[in-house]
């Protein structure tokens, strides 16, 4: 080996070191966020935390009632986005022509909207929804500031929105993973269409559309920016009975404790327990998509 | 027979899927018929690029906000795509696929952090920092870049990983065997061949930062001005929105709309971008 090769391998090694080091520094920000937020919140879990109400302006007790507001709105989310996620793809992938007019628009939709900054949602959910639909309810029933206000229904149909994609292309991929055979297989036996789809595909896409519900929740948990102005409130005295009342939320909670806060020294340790709860929710829901992905994969690989 | 029943599934299937549509389609239509008549009646030079921001005296100048989103999302792209395309090449070609199988899912979990969590990291964290080493109020632009930086390196690593997979053995064999060696054929057969791929992650990963909006209040420090250094606060477009939205009315309401007619354009055009640019790739071949 002469010196210049031997010179380039050595340049060769610095190079692709540079490259692991940047590697191992993203894996050292991930630790350093995780230990960040274990670190700081840890201290503030108890049961108390998790099972009480805010007491003494915010600044102590616990933070139940934004579990409880997350949880109600989240239901309501799935309630909504589900059904028409799962039909909108049934009816892509299994119905419609792959160049009918629909299914193009709506790839394009799909394509663009997942793009779309989480504040426009909000500003649309804000506009539409309460402004336009809440108010034009209220007029027609002949009240005001039932429908026509921030609630928790007008920020679950937002969050639904916005993960109405998601849904879309988790269960098309799912629908694309069953082999054509099955569907033939089943017709051939003189089962129609709709019979083939319910008894044949679906139950096999159950695993994938179930990946795209646990992301969507995670997701869902995690947004402020969508339901800042279309439901959520600062502080609640009581909870919410119903999807028009206003809701806490823990990532609002977050946001108005870290940077809303009157005393700051006293909401600190409330924020980081609660940064903790929903790094933890939102993490578990992750790698639970995780698995379940990995498992359908390692079946269909054994199933051929 | 159940024939009919087939039809009536059939047509209601079309029926949600045609909503689903509509749904997804109003939302664009709706944000652009409430900001683009301001935009037309304030004047668009006027609102774009007028520096008064003053919505008691009526004055809706966006360019301070503007300018702030640009110097933020280029200052995490600065620190983000050189670390995520990095971080892709090490994971696809020197490493083997069993390691990258652990650490790709690990990085990806980056992306399943809430916007407030980096936020409050930032607050918390970054800011103190900042502050105490290298001056300033510590929430900063400086801050808003570092944090959208990481946030976006999940898009870039993925897409990047992907499309460098995608390069066919056959090119790094072929150079490998001219003599070249695994530095060069990396630069100069492996990340040519996957540019396209790259490019499009760094575009999608631009319309991240772009349209970020509660990690960047919570750390950009919000004051409307254009910046001077790195060190100072900022407000930027998304945070412009959402600071503002829960009390405007009239003027000040379609103002904030157009805001986000503004952002919704910057998004599509970025959208389009990535995807004319993965369809580059998929014509050459």
């Amino acid at each position: 080996m002469n010196y210049q090769t031997k010179f380039k391998k050595i340049g060769d090694k610095v190079k692709i070191g540079l490259t692991g080091t940047a590697v191992l520094l993203i894996l050292a920000i991930l630790a350093i966020i995780l230990l960040a937020v274990i670190a700081g919140g840890y201290k503030s879990l108890s049961w108390e935390f998790l099972s009480q109400p805010p007491r003494d302006g915010m600044t102590k007790g616990g933070i139940f009632p934004a579990i409880f507001g997350m949880v109600f709105s989240l239901i309501l989310m799935l309630i909504a986005v589900v059904p028409v996620g799962v039909a909108t793809a049934v009816y892509l992938h299994e119905y419609a022509r792959p160049d009918f007019i629909l299914t193009r628009l709506i790839r394009g939709a799909v394509n663009n909207l997942a793009g779309v900054p989480s504040i426009v949602f909000g500003l649309f959910g804000l506009g539409f929804f309460i402004q336009f639909i809440g108010n034009g309810i209220d007029r027609s029933l002949g009240q005001s500031g039932l429908f026509g206000q921030p609630c928790i229904l007008w920020a679950s149909l937002t969050l639904a929105l916005m993960n109405l994609p998601m849904i879309i292309v988790a269960t098309e991929e799912a629908l694309r993973a069953i082999p054509q055979a099955e569907r033939a297989g089943a017709l051939a036996l003189g089962a129609t269409k709709w019979q083939t789809i319910r008894h044949v595909v679906l139950p096999q896409a159950i695993p994938g559309i179930l990946t795209g519900v646990v992301l969507v929740v995670s997701r869902g948990a995690g947004e402020v920016a969508p339901i800042m102005f279309t439901g959520a409130a600062y502080y609640l005295p009581y909870l919410p009975k119903l999807p028009t009342d206003q809701f806490m939320t823990l990532g609002y909670h977050i946001f108005v404790m870290t940077t809303q806060s009157p005393d700051i020294d006293a909401t600190v340790p409330i924020a980081m327990g609660a940064t903790l709860v929903l790094l933890a929710l939102t993490f578990s829901l992750n790698i639970i998509a995780i698995i379940i992905r990995s498992r359908t994969r390692s079946q269909l690989r054994k199933g051929r | 027979m159940p024939v009919t029943s087939e039809k009536i599934m059939q047509r209601l299937l079309l029926a949600v899927a045609f909503s689903a549509l509509s749904a997804l389609l109003l939302i664009a239509v709706f944000i652009i018929s409430q900001g683009l008549p301001f935009i037309f009646r304030y004047g668009f030079r006027e609102f774009l690029f007028s520096s008064q921001w003053n919505p008691q005296a009526g004055k809706f100048g966006i360019f301070p906000m503007v300018v702030s989103t640009l110097w933020v999302t280029l200052g995490a792209m600065a620190i983000g795509a050189p670390l995520g395309v990095a971080g892709a090449v090490f994971l696809t070609e020197f490493v083997p696929r069993t390691v990258m199988r652990i650490i790709k899912p690990s990085i990806e979990l980056l992306a399943g952090i809430p916007s407030v969590v980096y936020g409050f990291i930032g607050v918390m964290v970054l800011a103190p920092l900042i502050r105490d080493h290298l001056g300033g109020p510590g929430l900063s632009l400086l801050a808003g870049s570092i944090i959208l930086g990481i946030m976006i390196l999940p898009t870039i690593i993925s897409i990047s990983i992907d499309s460098i997979m995608a390069v066919p053995k056959s090119y790094r064999e072929g150079s490998l065997a001219l003599g070249a060696t695994v530095w060069q054929t990396v630069r100069m057969v492996t990340l040519p061949a996957a540019r396209s791929g790259i490019a499009a992650s760094i575009i999608l990963a631009m319309g991240r930062a772009v349209g970020e909006t509660m990690a960047v209040i919570m750390v950009t420090g919000n004051s409307v001005k254009i910046p001077g250094s790195a060190l100072e606060p900022v407000r930027t477009l998304t945070a412009n929105i959402a600071l503002e939205m829960g009390y405007a009315t009239g003027m000040h309401r379609q103002a904030l709309f157009a805001t986000g007619v503004v952002l919704f354009v910057v998004i599509m055009i970025l959208n389009f971008s990535a995807s004319y640019v993965m369809r580059q790739r998929k014509a050459r071949r």
